[in-house]
């Protein structure tokens, strides 16, 4: 068994994953980066994407966060996620629905409020749907 | 002295009133344990979010270009308290006891030279602030976490505060709130919410020594500026669990309390009940029989 380390996935709700993992792939808001054993210490912002676990040289496990934060150090990444969905559990009608929705409240509302929060929901469920749309080569 | 009528009816209303107070013990029994599990859960969150803001205040000590969150304002003139309290009454000293300390700190701030303004969480807390701090009291939020408290309601009540943090309304923003102590002791809790303060002192001995320099990815300030608002978010979510806990834990020992003094009351008016049952048949008895003597 190769070297692992310690990949912990928290919502504000829930502790999602805390698992020993040989490699992990986070959505950094400056690009991917892979976490392996012994990276260097790191702090960065998550944008809306997907993490991916490595096992064996192959994606094992590919999970949807919507943004957050991420802290590394040679043991352990844990990932600070505003909301977080296992890739197979995200279905592809229920958020083109969802989309559709919201842009019609876009068009429709006057209230910056309602503007705001909607537009915010959009991004995240546009990026769900890339993440679907884009299946991982393995 | 009360007829046995009168006795027995009042029996039958106490042991009425004791169905629902242990029905409610029970619910509230159930309740507690759900809100304990769900701030269990919260916990590993608000830890971790603890300990990256601790190695980014580390890393940007002494910076001057550090943001309003965590500088404050320069200025403590304004004081903003968030007072959470519950929905519902009938949690023995629960509400009370946030009242109580609220009044206390606005006259103390006051007193201090310092304006005070109100931000309520509950209906309990509005409606008792509203009476006499109609003035004070700048916005009130009820039927939150029913049925049960989102991540998501949260964000909202922070956003508010952050916006009117931004509008200047305040310099410093304090939560009042029930700490769970245990099912049956809750302690009045004040938190600085706004500025705020990185936990420092927790930390300078554990890790500090094999922490390192990290590297940030934007740069700290950036950093600082998304995660600052959302540890708000947090701080506000963790305080609300700890809260509706205290809340159940309240009500269930108050609910205890009153079963069991609706027992004892039962009891002793039972015991009336025998007595004056029997005097009634001694006296009957005494009567007949001087009646049979007599004759």
């Amino acid at each position: 068994m190769a070297a692992t380390l310690q990949f912990e996935l928290v919502s504000p709700e829930r502790l999602l994953r805390s698992e020993p993992v040989e490699m992990v792939v986070v959505p950094g808001s400056e690009g991917n980066f892979g976490v392996l054993p012994g990276h260097a210490l790191l702090i960065s912002t998550v944008r809306p994407g997907l993490i991916e676990i490595y096992e064996g040289g192959k994606v094992r496990e590919q999970l949807f966060v919507a943004g957050g934060f991420a802290e590394v150090n040679a043991e352990r990444c844990t990932v600070l996620a505003d909301e977080a969905v296992p890739l197979p559990d995200l279905n592809r009608a229920v958020l083109e629905g969802e989309a559709r929705e919201l842009e019609a409240r876009l068009n429709t509302t006057q209230d910056d409020d309602v503007r705001n929060h909607a537009r915010r929901q959009l991004v995240v469920v546009n990026a769900k749907l890339t993440a679907l749309g884009a299946p991982s080569p393995h | 002295m009360a007829t046995l009528k009168e006795l027995r009816l009042r029996i039958r209303s106490i042991r009425s009133t004791q169905k629902i107070t242990s029905a409610q013990k029970m619910v509230a029994a159930s309740r507690l344990r759900r809100a304990q599990e769900q701030a269990e859960a919260a916990r590993p969150y608000a830890q971790r979010m603890e300990r990256m803001l601790g190695s980014l205040a580390a890393s940007l000590q002494g910076r001057v270009n550090a943001t309003p969150l965590l500088a404050g304002t320069g200025s403590d003139q304004t004081q903003l308290l968030l007072v959470m309290t519950s929905d519902r009454g009938l949690a023995g000293g629960f509400n009370a006891a946030i009242i109580r300390e609220t009044r206390r700190l606005i006259r103390e701030l006051e007193a201090a030279g310092k304006a005070v303004k109100l931000v309520t969480l509950g209906r309990k807390g509005r409606d008792a602030l509203r009476r006499d701090q109609r003035q004070r009291l700048i916005e009130s939020r009820v039927e939150i976490g029913r049925p049960r408290l989102r991540f998501e309601e949260v964000e909202t009540i922070a956003a508010a505060l952050l916006a009117l943090y931004a509008d200047h309304q305040f310099d410093i923003c304090t939560v009042i709130f029930n700490h769970f102590h245990s099912a049956i002791s809750q302690v009045v809790t004040r938190q600085q919410l706004i500025p705020f303060s990185p936990p420092e002192a927790a930390h300078d001995h554990d890790e500090a020594a094999d922490r390192g320099i990290y590297e940030f990815e934007p740069e700290e300030a950036e950093i600082l500026n998304e995660l600052l608002p959302r540890n708000l978010a947090i701080q506000i979510y963790t305080a609300l669990l700890d809260s509706i806990a205290s809340e159940w834990g309240a009500r269930m020992t108050a609910m205890d309390n009153a079963t069991r003094n609706a027992g004892d009351m039962i009891n002793d008016l039972t015991i009336t009940y025998n007595r004056s049952r029997q005097a009634a048949i001694t006296k009957e008895l005494i009567e007949i029989i001087s009646g049979a003597e007599a004759l």
